[in-house]
């Protein structure tokens, strides 16, 4: 269940609601806010804190890490899950890296002609 | 240490066809606890004790510091309670009883019961026999609320409601523990209900406590392994693991104390790791029971 909180957390950094340096919730907050216990968020914390996406003073609070390039990185490993599902299923189902990259170029033109 | 809102220690209980042994619990303020259990687990009764309306048989129980059930007065002071027949008058309103409690309640919140009634979609004016049950427990569940006691205790509060009323009632329980003093207690058999907002789990059976802890730790040591065993490979027994399915060369180990070095026991004995899963609590749940039941039988 924490992964699931991370993962929200990540992607609040990610797309830019929560920046570098910015101060986050307490736990408390957050999990009355999400409606999750409060141990699962606290869990959550911890976890990030060891991957050093965010920081906690001590009596001060959390903060997301001042790390630069913190929101791109993170959006290639948020990008990358899902291309590697992508890779698993196409080689399983037997095309060759080259064919792969076709099909995603065609996928990539087609929506944007779409839109 | 944070302080502890509720502590049994050794508490037992024996009736003609029921008995419960030696249950220990510990809740702390700030946190939330869910008592789970299959029906007669004996989850009504430790909470009716909790209460001080069945007294021990043996065994200290303390409330908000408060020893029951001898200090029981002051300790109801600071302590919430909603149970299945919740005490409501049929006859009056529910303004009515607002009005009542508020008198005896010095801790009454008046504009908190005002939001709660909008929140909840309540009329003030209705009397409570002409209620759904869902309107009836979300009712009880205010006249409680309003009070703002450090302890909440419910009885399954959630048993019978639709989606939508469980969810404002969650959405509630939620919000008492913005409040790091206060704590809630409840018990119940939707084990979605205690997987989304409980800190604590305690699972209960045939009158014992099978299992205690806090939520991340139980969903963090239960997994379940699927394993393909090629022919004339047996599977050792392995520490943690509680129970094996083989059919044909598939197998599925459920472990209780998950290491990553159960894997490579298994790759060493010749066979292959196809996938560990996470468990859902109520997967857990079910897994526990049947455990220890065959630990009994």
């Amino acid at each position: 269940m924490y992964l699931q909180i991370m993962e929200q957390i990540r992607h609040r950094i990610a797309i830019g609601d929560w920046q570098p340096g910015q101060e986050i919730p307490s736990i408390r907050a957050l999990a009355v806010a999400v409606k999750v216990s409060v141990i699962t968020v606290k869990r959550a914390y911890l976890e990030l804190e060891r991957e050093g996406v965010i920081v906690t003073r001590q009596g001060r609070g959390s903060f997301v890490s001042d790390t630069v390039d913190l929101g791109k990185s993170l959006r290639n490993q948020m990008l990358d899950e899902h291309l590697a599902a992508a890779a698993d299923i196409g080689r399983e189902l037997g095309f060759t890296p080259e064919e792969l990259e076709v099909r995603l170029r065609a996928l990539t033109t087609r929506e944007q002609d779409e839109q | 240490m944070s302080e502890c809102v509720v502590e049994f220690n050794g508490v037992n209980k024996a009736y003609r066809f029921f008995e419960l042994r030696d249950v220990n619990l510990r809740l702390e303020a700030g946190q939330i606890m869910g008592l789970v259990g299959p029906n007669g687990a004996g989850k009504s009764t430790t909470i009716r004790i909790l209460m001080a309306l069945v007294q021990q048989d043996g065994g200290t129980v303390r409330v908000l510091g408060h020893s029951m059930p001898d200090d029981q007065a002051a300790a109801k002071r600071g302590v919430g309670f909603v149970s299945e027949d919740m005490g409501l008058y049929g006859g009056e309103t529910l303004a009515w009883h607002m009005h009542f409690i508020a008198r005896v309640y010095p801790s009454w919140d008046p504009d908190y019961a005002r939001l709660l009634q909008r929140r909840f979609n309540l009329r003030p004016e209705q009397p409570i026999k002409g209620l759904s049950h869902g309107e009836r427990v979300k009712a009880a569940l205010l006249l409680v609320l309003a009070r703002r006691p450090r302890l909440l205790v419910l009885d399954e509060p959630t048993t019978g409601l639709d989606p939508v009323a469980r969810h404002e009632i969650l959405n509630e329980l939620m919000e008492v523990l913005s409040d790091e003093r206060r704590a809630v207690l409840f018990s119940s058999h939707h084990t979605q209900d205690v997987e989304q907002i409980s800190d604590q789990i305690t699972f209960m059976d045939r009158g014992r406590i099978i299992d205690s802890s806090d939520k991340e730790t139980f969903l963090e040591r239960w997994r379940r392994i699927q394993l393909d065993v090629p022919t004339g490979i047996v599977l050792p027994m392995l520490p943690g693991v509680i129970d094996v399915q083989t059919d044909g060369r598939l197998a599925v180990a459920t472990t209780n104390a998950y290491a990553p070095g159960l894997d490579a026991a298994y790759v060493r004995a010749g066979a292959v790791v196809r996938e560990v899963q996470r468990m859902t609590l109520e997967e857990i749940f079910v897994a526990n029971v049947m455990s220890s039941r065959k630990e009994v039988a």
